[in-house]
């Protein structure tokens, strides 16, 4: 089975036979993922009718749902781990968010486009104008991308929530793992990261 | 049974209608919600399929409000294909190649389960209102037995649309080890003010039928046919969506040029409404009517649970082990996605493993009962997913 280079790092962070909620599970691609690699009794939440409807379709237990109102529905400890790819810098409240997660899970898996990139950086310095990748594609005016943050930003603020980061994968634009630390030269040379975290 | 006249077959003895027939609690009666007692009692139902050797793929579909057991033959007093043919049969997504499915006529009903229409034993006359008032707690009572009946100690699945949804959600709170998978559609925990209201406006037109006779009819030789239809016809309209009515009827004049300024059907939505009224007298009791309706506004999980839809969900303490499948159209105003989405919710919070989808349609509540490819698509999708689970088909994909 083939899937994104960072579903398949958020894959690997899971153990066997645990509970799964992946939030914004999409089309449901890793959820069957890991429903099928790893036995785990994997369960979804998507905003959009029709990532539902694929998902339910494909024997998937997923809700149509928004995160931002639906996580504080499950009790403390519901999941072994909570997954969140790629979503977060899309949420209104990103910490309010990371939060809810570390509650209902055991515990999260999050994974963060760096906006601290040095490719993004260096439009930004050289163009003047807001950085268009081609994994953020986006122009600023369309951008559903509202609370960009570096990979160092992230950490600050897993540190200020309390949240310990248990293990750390940053990719290359390649989707290749450069790093397992995100100290260094991460926060320039990672495209993105992914964090396995725990409430500490 | 073509030949049979419509208007006779409601009073007519069940025995001559298609389909099996089981007498329950003869032995000891069934308790009641009310603190009655009922027994012995007839429970029509329809097999499809076969039960496999360790009777691990049985589906069991409950019918709504006006509904019956005939879910995927032609119909003994219409004639019209199953009510739920498009997503019953071989092949079909309640595939009866892979499935034993079996539906029941609910009791108070008029197709063959004992009802008020059928004699009362006690006094050689027929039941009116004399039969034992029921809950859908009851009804899913009856279907325990029948399951119990049939030799099956675990089913499935449990299916429902409507008051079917409400059954489907009954039993899995009643007996969450007896079903593996529910899928209650277009439904609610309880029934709404408003719904209630619909049904009052139903029961009080039957009742003010001179015909009707105090629930006495069968007896005096009268049909209360006017009362019944209107309440059909209020009862129709709230089954269907202002788009929907609009794109079918708009105000288009029936079969004339011009309002007649008086008050025949002019609209074809009047002709249309009126018709709707005269074909349900032909294959429905009144009595049943008024009593299936009761059991509808008596139906509210949360307060049998001690006020909290989330402990329906939690027997013992423990999370439910049953798997949901929750299905709402966008255009049901009768039973809307809100409805559904109280149940995820409750069902969130006790971490039950829940699945919920809201069909985009403008058919309004009777989606359920019509082609809708996506809807077919969910249902089909999760029994897959379940009987995966369930160990009744081999993994798509080794681990």
């Amino acid at each position: 089975m083939d899937i994104r280079d960072d579903l398949k790092l958020i894959a690997e962070m899971v153990e066997p036979n645990s509970r799964v909620l992946d939030v914004g599970c999409g089309d449901g691609a890793l959820l069957d993922y890991l429903a099928h690699t790893r036995n785990v009794d994997a369960r979804g939440i998507e905003l959009s009718m029709d990532g539902v409807r694929q998902c339910v379709a494909h024997g998937l237990s997923v809700i149509q749902g928004d995160a931002e109102t639906d996580l504080k529905d499950y009790p403390a400890d519901a999941f072994d781990y909570v997954i969140l790819g790629q979503t977060l810098q899309a949420m209104r409240d990103p910490r309010g968010i990371l939060d809810l997660m570390c509650r209902i899970g055991r515990r999260a898996i999050v994974s963060v486009p760096n906006f601290g990139y040095w490719r993004i950086r260096l439009q930004l310095l050289t163009t003047g104008r807001m950085p268009v990748t081609e994994k953020l594609g986006y122009q600023w005016w369309e951008t559903p991308n509202i609370h960009f943050c570096t990979l160092r930003d992230f950490v600050v603020l897993c540190g200020d929530m309390n949240i310990h980061i248990e293990q750390t994968r940053i990719l290359n634009s390649a989707g290749a793992v450069t790093s397992r630390s995100h100290s260094g030269l991460a926060n320039l040379l990672g495209e993105q990261g992914v964090f396995l975290l725990r409430r500490a | 049974m073509p030949a049979t006249p419509p208007t006779v077959v409601v009073s007519a003895d069940a025995g001559s209608l298609p389909g099996k027939r089981v007498t329950l609690g003869a032995d000891v009666p069934m308790r009641l919600d009310s603190g009655a007692e009922l027994g012995p009692f007839e429970v029509a139902y329809q097999t499809y399929g076969t039960l496999n050797a360790d009777k691990s793929n049985a589906i069991y579909i409950c019918h709504a409000l006006t509904g019956d057991h005939f879910v995927a033959d032609r119909h003994p007093i219409t004639g019209k294909p199953g009510w739920w043919e498009m997503l019953v049969g071989p092949g079909r997504p309640v595939d009866t190649d892979r499935y034993f499915v079996i539906c029941s006529n609910v009791i108070g009903g008029c197709l063959g389960s004992s009802g008020p229409k059928d004699i009362d034993p006690a006094t050689g006359q027929p039941y009116g209102l004399n039969f034992p008032i029921l809950t859908i707690g009851d009804m899913v009572r009856a279907q325990k037995l029948l399951v119990e009946h049939l030799g099956i100690d675990k089913l499935f699945c449990v299916i429902g649309g409507s008051m079917g949804g409400m059954q489907t959600l009954q039993w899995a709170v009643a007996y969450p080890e007896s079903v593996f998978a529910a899928i209650p559609i277009a439904t609610a925990a309880r029934h709404s003010a408003q719904n209630i209201a619909f049904h009052e406006v139903g029961r009080q037109a039957i009742m003010a039928d001179p015909d009707w006779r105090n629930g006495q009819y069968l007896v005096e030789g009268t049909r209360p046919e006017r009362g019944l239809a209107v309440a059909r016809m209020a009862a129709h309209i709230t089954y269907l969506s202002e788009p929907a009515l609009h794109r079918k009827f708009g105000r288009n004049l029936q079969d004339r040029k011009a309002v007649t300024y008086g008050f025949d059907a002019d609209f074809q939505v009047e002709s249309y409404l009126r018709y709707q009224g005269a074909a349900f007298v032909e294959r429905f009791d009144a009595n049943s009517y008024l009593y299936i309706t009761r059991a509808m506004d008596y139906f509210d999980l949360a307060a049998d649970a001690g006020g909290s839809l989330a402990n329906a969900f939690r027997p013992g303490g423990k999370t439910t082990p049953v798997r949901f499948c929750l299905v709402s159209f966008s255009s049901d105003w009768l039973f809307p996605t809100s409805e559904s989405r109280a149940i995820v919710h409750a069902l969130n919070s006790v971490a039950g493993n829940v699945s919920f989808v809201e069909i985009n349609t403008d058919k309004g509540h009777d989606a359920f009962l019509l082609d809708e490819p996506e809807f077919h698509q969910v249902i089909h999708g999760f029994l897959e997913g379940c009987a995966e689970h369930r160990g009744l088909t081999v993994r798509r994909r080794a681990r």
